[in-house]
This record gives C-alpha cells, sequence and structure tokens, in this order.
C-alpha cells in the first residue's frame, strides 16, 4: 500500500469514528428530556432580567474592582520586586510565592470566615467585600508576576537614554518605563482579567443577599428553587458572552504585536 | 584634594578602572577632554572604548579613580548625578529614542522632568533644535516613522535640547545604513563648528582626521596612543595602533 493511501485511510477511520459517536449520541440522548430539564422556556423566562441587571451586573463590578485593586497593589509589588532594596524585593516575593501557591477559594474563605473570627475584624463591605479582597489579593500576585516581566521587558536603553538626559530613576519609571511596560503587558492581563471574571464565581461559598448575587450564585439559587438545569445553561452563555471578546482580543493582540516586532 | 581640575577641563579621567567581575575592561585610564576641544576615540571592539564614556556620566560606576566633569567629582556619593548629567549630551549607537512618544515629546520630556522648564519653553527649545538637524517637519512623528538616519538626528536633538555643555557620542553611525552616514556627520560638523565640547567614539576615521583637535587610540583596556589626528592617522608611533589603522583604513 502506498504511503499516502494509508494516510488517507487512516483519517477516513478518524472521522468515521467521529460520526459514529455523534450518532450514537443522537440516538441515546433524550431530547425531549434534556430540553426539559436544560432549555426550559418558563424557567428561562422566570430569570429575566434579573440574570443580565442583577447577577451579570454583580460579576462584572466584583471583577473590575478586584482588578483595579489587583492591579494597583501589582504595581508596588513588581517595584518592589525590581528594587535595589534587598528587604523589599524579599517583602515582595514572598507575598507572590505565597498567594500564588494558594487556591484562589482557600483566600476567600480566609478573608470570609476565618479572619473575622480570629481577629474580630470584618472586611468593609460585608462577606462580599471580604470576598473581592481576597481576589484583590490574589490577583495582585499574579499581576504583579506580569507586570514585573513587562518592566524588564523594556530594554535597559531606554533607562541609560532618560538618565543621561538627567532624569531622576523615579521619573524614569514613570515616564519612560512604565507606559512601555504597559504596553507589552496588555495581552497577559486582559488574560488575567478574563481569570478573574471566572474566580468571581468562586464569591457563591460566602453567601449573599439577592441583590448582591453574581452569575453563579444566582444559577445556583434558580437551580434549586425550579429543581431544574436551564439556569446554568444561561449562566454559562452569558460567561460566554463576557469572556469570548476579551479572549478573542487577546488573541489580537498577540497577532498584532508579533506582527510590529517583527 | 589635588584633583581640583583647571575650568577649563570638561572631562577629567584619572587612572580610572573599571572591572566587570574579575574581567578588567579598564586598566588605568588618565584621559580629558578640554572645553570646546573635539576629542575622537577609537580603538577594536571590545577595548573599553563605550565603558569609557558611560563612566565618564555614571552609567557605569568606576571601580577605582577619578571622574571630573567641570571639576565635579562625579564619583563621590555626594554628587547631584542628575544634575550634571543634565549637563552632558548623550548620543547612542542604537539612537534610544523613546517610542512610545512623537519627536516633540521625546525633545521636551527632560526639560520638563528634569529640568523644570514650563512646555511652551521646552516646546520652544525642542523645535529649535529640530530645526538644528534639519527635521522641523516631523514633530508629529513617531520615532519607528523615521529612517535610521533621522533618528540619529532627533537623538541628537533631544540631547541638545538640555541645553549641555558638553556632548558624548557612542559610534553615533555605526548603526546606519551608509547613505544616511553622511547627515549625522555634517550635524556633529556642524555643533563642532559652534564649539561645543565633544567626545566622540567613532570608526568614522575622515570625520576624526577633519573635525577632531586630538585623537586617542584604546587597545585592551589602555590609552596606546594619543595626539593630533592627523599626526596618528598618517604617522602612527605605535606597533598596535599601526596594526589596528592598517585594518580600518
Ligand atoms: N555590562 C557589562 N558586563 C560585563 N562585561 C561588559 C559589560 N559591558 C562591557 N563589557 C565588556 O567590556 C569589554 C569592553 O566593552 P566596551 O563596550 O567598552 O568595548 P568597545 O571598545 O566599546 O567595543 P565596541 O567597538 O564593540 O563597541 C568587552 O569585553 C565587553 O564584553
Ligand atoms: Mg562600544
Amino acid at each position: 500500500m502506498k504511503r499516502s493511501t494509508r494516510r488517507r485511510l487512516g483519517e477516513g477511520a478518524l472521522y468515521g469514528l467521529l460520526g459514529a459517536v455523534v450518532v450514537a449520541l443522537a440516538v441515546a440522548a433524550d431530547w425531549p428530556e434534556i430540553q426539559e430539564n436544560f432549555l426550559n422556556g418558563d424557567v428561562l423566562r422566570s430569570l429575566w432580567p434579573e440574570i443580565v441587571t442583577v447577577a451579570a451586573k454583580n460579576t462584572v463590578v466584583y471583577t473590575v474592582i478586584a482588578f483595579a485593586g489587583g492591579l494597583a497593589l501589582a504595581l508596588v509589588l513588581a517595584l518592589m520586586k525590581l528594587s535595589p532594596v534587598a528587604p523589599y524585593r524579599w517583602l515582595a516575593t514572598v507575598y507572590i510565592e505565597f498567594f500564588r501557591g494558594l487556591p484562589a477559594l482557600v483566600v476567600i474563605l480566609a478573608m470570609g470566615f476565618a479572619i473575622p473570627i480570629a481577629f474580630q475584624w470584618r472586611p468593609p463591605g460585608g462577606s462580599i467585600g471580604a470576598g473581592v479582597l481576597a481576589l484583590i489579593i490574589v490577583s495582585a500576585a499574579y499581576i504583579a508576576e506580569t507586570l514585573r516581566a513587562g518592566i524588564q521587558a523594556v530594554p535597559v536603553g531606554q533607562v541609560e537614554a532618560a538618565r543621561s538626559l538627567g532624569m531622576s530613576g523615579a521619573w524614569t519609571t514613570v515616564s519612560v518605563v512604565l507606559p512601555q511596560a504597559l504596553r507589552i503587558v496588555i495581552p497577559p492581563l486582559t488574560n488575567e482579567f478574563v481569570l478573574l471574571i471566572k474566580d468571581t464565581s468562586l464569591l457563591f461559598v460566602l453567601g449573599m443577599a439577592i441583590d448582591e448575587q453574581e452569575l453563579t450564585t444566582f444559577s445556583r439559587d434558580a437551580l434549586t428553587t425550579n429543581a431544574n438545569s436551564s439556569p446554568l445553561l444561561a449562566v454559562a452563555v452569558l460567561y460566554l458572552i463576557i469572556t469570548l471578546p476579551l479572549t478573542r482580543l487577546v488573541a489580537y493582540l498577540e497577532r498584532r504585536s508579533m506582527v510590529r516586532v517583527r | 584634594m589635588s584633583a581640583q581640575a583647571p575650568a577649563s577641563r570638561a572631562i577629567d579621567v584619572r587612572d580610572l578602572h573599571k572591572s566587570f567581575g574579575d574581567h578588567e575592561v579598564l586598566k588605568g585610564i588618565d584621559f580629558h577632554v578640554d572645553t570646546a576641544e573635539v576629542v575622537c576615540v577609537i580603538g577594536p571592539s571590545g577595548s573599553g572604548k563605550s565603558t569609557l564614556l558611560r563612566c565618564a556620566n555614571m552609567l557605569e560606576r568606576p571601580t577605582s579613580g577619578t571622574v571630573l566633569v567641570e571639576g565635579i567629582d562625579m564619583t563621590d556619593p555626594e554628587t547631584d548625578l542628575d544634575e550634571v548629567r543634565s549637563r552632558i549630551g548623550m548620543v547612542f549607537q542604537q539612537f534610544n529614542l523613546f517610542p512610545h512618544l512623537t519627536v516633540l515629546r521625546n525633545l521636551t520630556l527632560a526639560q520638563q522632568r528634569a529640568k523644570g522648564r514650563g512646555r511652551a519653553e521646552a516646546e520652544q527649545c525642542a523645535r529649535d533644535n529640530l530645526d538644528k538637524v534639519g527635521l522641523a517637519d516631523r514633530e508629529g512623528a513617531y520615532p519607528a516613522q523615521l529612517s535610521g538616519g533621522q533618528q540619529q538626528r532627533v537623538a541628537i536633538a533631544r540631547a541638545l535640547s538640555m541645553e549641555p555643555d558638553m556632548m558624548m557620542f557612542d559610534e553615533p553611525t555605526s548603526a546606519l545604513d551608509p547613505e544616511l552616514v553622511g547627515d549625522v556627520l555634517a550635524v556633529m560638523r556642524q555643533l563642532a563648528n559652534e564649539g561645543m565640547t565633544m567626545m566622540v567614539v567613532t570608526h568614522e576615521m575622515g570625520f576624526a582626521r577633519e573635525v577632531g583637535d586630538k585623537l586617542v587610540f584604546m587597545d585592551d583596556g589602555v590609552i596606546v596612543e594619543e595626539g593630533d589626528p592627523r599626526a596618528v592617522l598618517s604617522n602612527p608611533q605605535h606597533e598596535r595602533t599601526q596594526a589596528f589603522l592598517s585594518k580600518v583604513l
């Protein structure tokens, strides 16, 4: 048998297998049952409009707050990590390694339950405040590493040019290094943002008032009240509506920066 | 301290040593540039020319020795390095323009941040200097939109915008296509004619011969020979100078 014939046969077998699985699933699946459970019109209609005006809105609000806070904290950590003062570097390293090594859920539980019990101190904003604070703390650790890499990717000649003009180290960082570093880190930062959107779903462990619910908590509530899985599907679609444009944007930005670097 | 230099001495380097790890790159350099003098530095790759230039404004910290700039001891921890650096214009082989800023902003940034000038004054000075290097019409462009020769002229204009007392060039034309070298050299020539104090590391022997007041030949971390450019180039005294010149001329 010629090699090309054999390859074509092999490919054909793979397509055949795929076809067989699809057919088997279609035959075996109980379509009315699936529709009743996942695409139940009455249940879906009952979610409207709160699923968007409350749940999706809260998901976005929590993400934006956590991201903004995380970015600010991360900038401090990244500059500490690049500091000539060794103790600053150690502190930043310990922070970053510590919180990157823990599951976000553990930090959320610690902020929501352990710390208030241990120290009689409640983060502002109730349990949601505690959860968002936990997300700030965790995301800062990841974003700090991204920012550090971005700052180090700025050619050293840029710093030398600025310093040789008489600019101070601080002004050089602010006016020359950071603007260029931010451009470099926009694609990875968008990725962090997408991860954070999904991480807000972890906040459900803290429990929250109706008007505080984000998408996952909202869907779990609707799931139990209706004893029906349709809310899960609706929420999945909403997550994708939020995240897909962003992941496509990252792909686009990465392609573009690749072209620019040549 | 006996290190107090005559006022006419722009750069005065004494017994300068510089090591990277246990690699000694400068092995005791005595070197000076007088006010309004053009000193060219030549030598084979790796001989320490850039390191000497970079030690002069403390981009590189000397291992030992003194560096005086207009009589100010640069190795003294009390010296305000930023202030002294703003008086030394520096031009790099790779231009090092700020790619995220327009040409005009490249020229105004340090005037505002380091010299405390207001925006209007900074822009006025920037435009004068862009005009001087023949790029008045490109103030709104970004560095990536310019040719290498234009970028280097912008870099020179950026350094001049600080109204420095002296200029240092590190192989300013080595990264340029041959047909773009002339424009940059013309700007440097004009500066020299205006009486600017200049230290120029270069491979352009023609420039060194015609514009330089003094030529310094470095090899392996020491100054092997120095003197009048025409004399050194046409009648090198030292064997290493002869060997180097026979390769580049
Ligand atoms: N930051 C550094 N760390 C370690 N070694 C260095 C550093 N900078 C320069 N060197 C070394 O010092 C020596 C002299 O370098 P320098 O750049 O001063 O030479 P140069 O005369 O300017 O050469 P070229 O003509 O190639 O520019 C070289 O061997 C180089 O590898
Ligand atoms: Mg060099």
